[in-house]
């Protein structure tokens, strides 16, 4: 079932939390603490293959007791024996031809690079990298499985698998594609008109309902006082249609991916008002993210594809590479834009639309790591503008759909560090989010809907 | 209207078009001003209208003649999933638009004859064909994705859904008003009634039911647009959708003529086999 590509004796095993560390995948993790992270992958394959379903095992672990239950299951199954097997699995690929899915934006960069410049060929994959349309469409493909494996937006797996506008679907992210990289672009005649106080009536578009754009700008506004629901109009509306509809006067600014906010810039029609990055620096935006039947069935394929990613993932995020890659990318078979245009997202040196070329460096970064915090925060989002409601297990869900032990896996893999944990606070506009109190976190803010 | 003079109708279409042509050569010419001066640096960022302090303007006619060339000059080009010449993409469009269209008719012709030689089974679909009718075909959309689970075959069955209707209308139209006496000559001369079927009703509906299907064709040409803008991938709507990604309004006009050419020559096409079937009482 499972081809180990790591060395076991290496890395302690244990589950997909990510706070234990190891590489189990497929399976779903134990809160922290209830389980031994030693336990090896063997054992839990074993003990899920007897006990048949993650509940029955739970209980009759909480039954009888850890080290009962395991002297139970070694009591009918030579543990040792299997977990020598296993320690040798070969590498098997089992499924070589693969789809993946992508939105023209510079977000999907190593998902889409990986094409041209060879990841995936590198780690034994032939992948079709699919143009689509919008982010609905890309979320019932991946549904339907015409995709193997999509690019999405971070919250999109989150609320796939709570079932927040869709049936929910268990689905994961096992690595997030960039960090920053998004900002907020005006109309021209606002140009005087940049304090978020001053905004009330205006018409905003984000790239999709369950978006970081759509909780930052509502984040924004909030800071400054106005009521996202009230005193301004969000509307989902493809990063594409952003500027054409910018240039028609149907929006006065958006908070989008690029490169639709360089070229807004590039052909004249609206400012960059800021990069998101002034917000919260090292947001998470766009995720690679497969469904959890995909894992459980070709965990070979899915962890070479989360290596090529990993590893496209770092080689984008070298500054000294941004260049070629925005080569690599830009042609009609991927973004679709002209050179400059994705180039200078990519560099950071860019005409804001003032008249001034500004420095960023890091406007846009590639980081794969996906942060449980990152998650929490999401659905603390999630759960202030009323799109999912009631008691959530925050730290549950996060672990289930961030793939955080998987990432720092295929990092270590391949040379990189991945961090020790995988929660960590987040600082967005001058306020801390500590992952372990998300309720208290929701309920400082002042403008909410829950 | 006399058909006299095609030569004259002619010359005043093209001159039309001339005209058109050069007043719209003219308004994008006059278009960029000179605005602020800006450092070389950042104009070498900006697209020459936004260096000048204006917006990129609408394409001119030579420039759009341009990418038509360009278009034409190389339609069957595949470099990739997503980068594939015009030629391909129309070809994917047409795959759509006819499969979706034949479909339908082998379903609304049988059905329409049925429909048609008995007033109790028109009397009681009726009411479902009058609700069903007016739906715009692309509200199906969702709904065929959500059961149907492919895009592909989401589409096709769109073109279905929306070539249907007028061809079910026309056959049942058209059957239930072939004339009694012919109905009843056949009868007198003891034909059976498939005979009937096949050798007084068809010939007699056919203009109707031709006239059904090329309303349809016409209605699924401006419907696979839509639907291919919507689910993407490949095909002509795709195309636009994937310049419009590009605001590239040159490449959005070449597909919109394209487009446009097609969608004659496929109702060229079926009123010429209309023509072919029409009789003179």
């Amino acid at each position: 079932m499972f081809d180990d590509p790591f060395d076991p004796a290496a890395h302690p095993l244990g589950c997909t939390c990510g706070a234990h560390g190891g590489t189990t995948r497929g399976l779903a993790c134990e809160p922290a603490g209830t389980e031994a992270g030693a336990a090896s992958i063997v054992d839990r394959a074993v003990t899920r293959a007897i006990f048949r379903t993650e509940r029955r095992r739970r209980a009759f672990i909480g039954l009888v007791g850890k080290a009962t239950a395991a002297a139970a299951v070694a009591s009918v199954f030579p543990l040792a024996a299997a977990r020598a097997a296993f320690a040798q699995a070969p590498r098997t690929i089992e499924k070589r031809d693969v789809k993946v899915g992508f939105i023209p934006i510079t977000c999907a960069t190593p998902i889409i690079m990986a094409h041209p410049m060879g990841f995936y060929a590198k780690h034994g994959l032939n992948v079709e990298v699919i143009r689509t349309a919008g982010w609905a469409v890309i979320r019932d493909r991946a549904i339907n499985r015409e995709y193997d494996a999509a690019h999405m937006l971070s919250p999109m797996p989150l609320a796939i698998t709570l079932g927040a506008g869709s049936n929910p679907i268990p689905w994961t992210m096992p690595a997030v594609e960039n960090i920053n990289g998004q900002a907020i672009t005006l109309a021209n005649k606002h140009r005087e008109r940049r304090d978020p106080k001053d905004w009330r009536g205006f018409r905003f578009a984000v790239p999709f309902d369950y978006s970081i754009h759509n909780y930052l700008i509502r984040y924004y506004v909030a800071e400054a006082g106005l009521d996202p629901d009230r005193d301004i109009q969000i509307r989902a509306v493809p990063p594409p249609e952003m500027v054409a509809n910018l240039r028609a006067d149907n929006i006065d600014g958006f908070l989008g991916p690029d490169p639709f906010n360089q070229r807004a810039v590039f052909d004249g029609v609206g400012f960059i008002h800021l990069l998101t990055r002034e917000l919260w620096d090292g947001h998470p935006c766009c995720a690679f993210a497969v469904s959890r039947e995909f894992i459980t069935q070709n965990p070979g394929t899915y962890h070479a594809l989360l290596r090529a990613i990993v590893e496209a993932t770092a080689y984008s995020s070298n500054p000294a590479n941004r260049r070629e890659v925005a080569a690599a990318i830009a042609p009609q078979n991927y973004l679709n834009q002209p050179v400059t245009v994705v180039e200078q997202v990519l560099t950071g040196t860019f005409a804001d639309g003032l008249g001034r070329v500004q420095r960023v460096p890091n406007r846009i970064d590639f980081d794969p790591f996906p942060w449980h915090s990152m998650a929490i925060w999401i659905l603390t989002q999630m759960k202030r503008w009323g799109q999912i409601r009631g008691d959530i297990d925050y730290a549950r869900i996060a672990e289930q759909v961030f793939l955080a032990t998987d990432t720092a896996a295929a990092m270590r893999d391949l040379g990189l560090t991945p961090p020790a944990t995988a929660s960590r606070t987040h600082v967005i506009m001058g306020k801390t989010f500590d992952p372990a109190d998300p309720e208290g976190y929701l309920n400082s803010f002042a403008i909410r809907r829950s | 209207m006399r058909a006299s003079r095609p030569f004259a109708s002619l010359a005043l279409a093209a001159l039309l078009f001339a005209l058109f042509v050069g007043a719209w050569q003219l308004s994008s010419s006059t278009g960029a001003g000179g605005g602020a001066a800006v450092d070389p640096e950042y104009a070498a960022l900006v697209g020459a209208a936004a260096a000048a302090g204006g917006q990129t303007p609408f394409p001119s006619p030579v420039q759009i003649g341009g990418r038509i060339l360009e278009h034409l000059a190389d339609p069957f080009y595949v470099r990739g999933t997503n980068d594939q010449g015009i030629g391909v993409q129309l070809a994917y469009s047409l795959g759509r638009v006819l499969s979706g269209f034949l479909l339908a008719a082998a379903v609304a012709v049988p059905l329409g004859f049925i429909i048609g030689m008995s007033p109790l089974l028109y009397g009681a679909l009726n009411p479902f064909i009058q609700v069903l009718r007016p739906i715009s075909p692309l509200a199906w959309m969702p709904l065929a994705l959500y059961t149907i689970k492919d895009s592909a075959i989401s589409s096709i069955f769109v073109i279905f859904i929306c070539s249907i209707w007028p061809m079910l209308l026309n056959t049942a139209f058209g059957v239930a008003s072939v004339r009694k006496e012919w109905l009843n000559v056949a009868r007198t001369l003891e034909c059976g009634p498939v005979r009937t079927a096949f050798r007084v009703i068809l010939p007699a509906a056919a203009p109707t039911i031709m006239t059904g299907m090329r309303i349809s064709i016409g209605i699924a040409w401006l419907v696979i647009v839509a639907a291919e803008m919507l689910v993407g991938g490949t095909g002509i709507g795709y195309f636009v959708w994937n310049q419009w990604n590009n605001l590239s309004l040159a490449d959005i006009v070449t597909a919109i003529l394209v487009i446009g050419l097609v969608g004659m020559v496929l109702d060229q096409l079926l009123a010429i086999a209309t023509r072919a079937v029409s009789y003179q009482d």
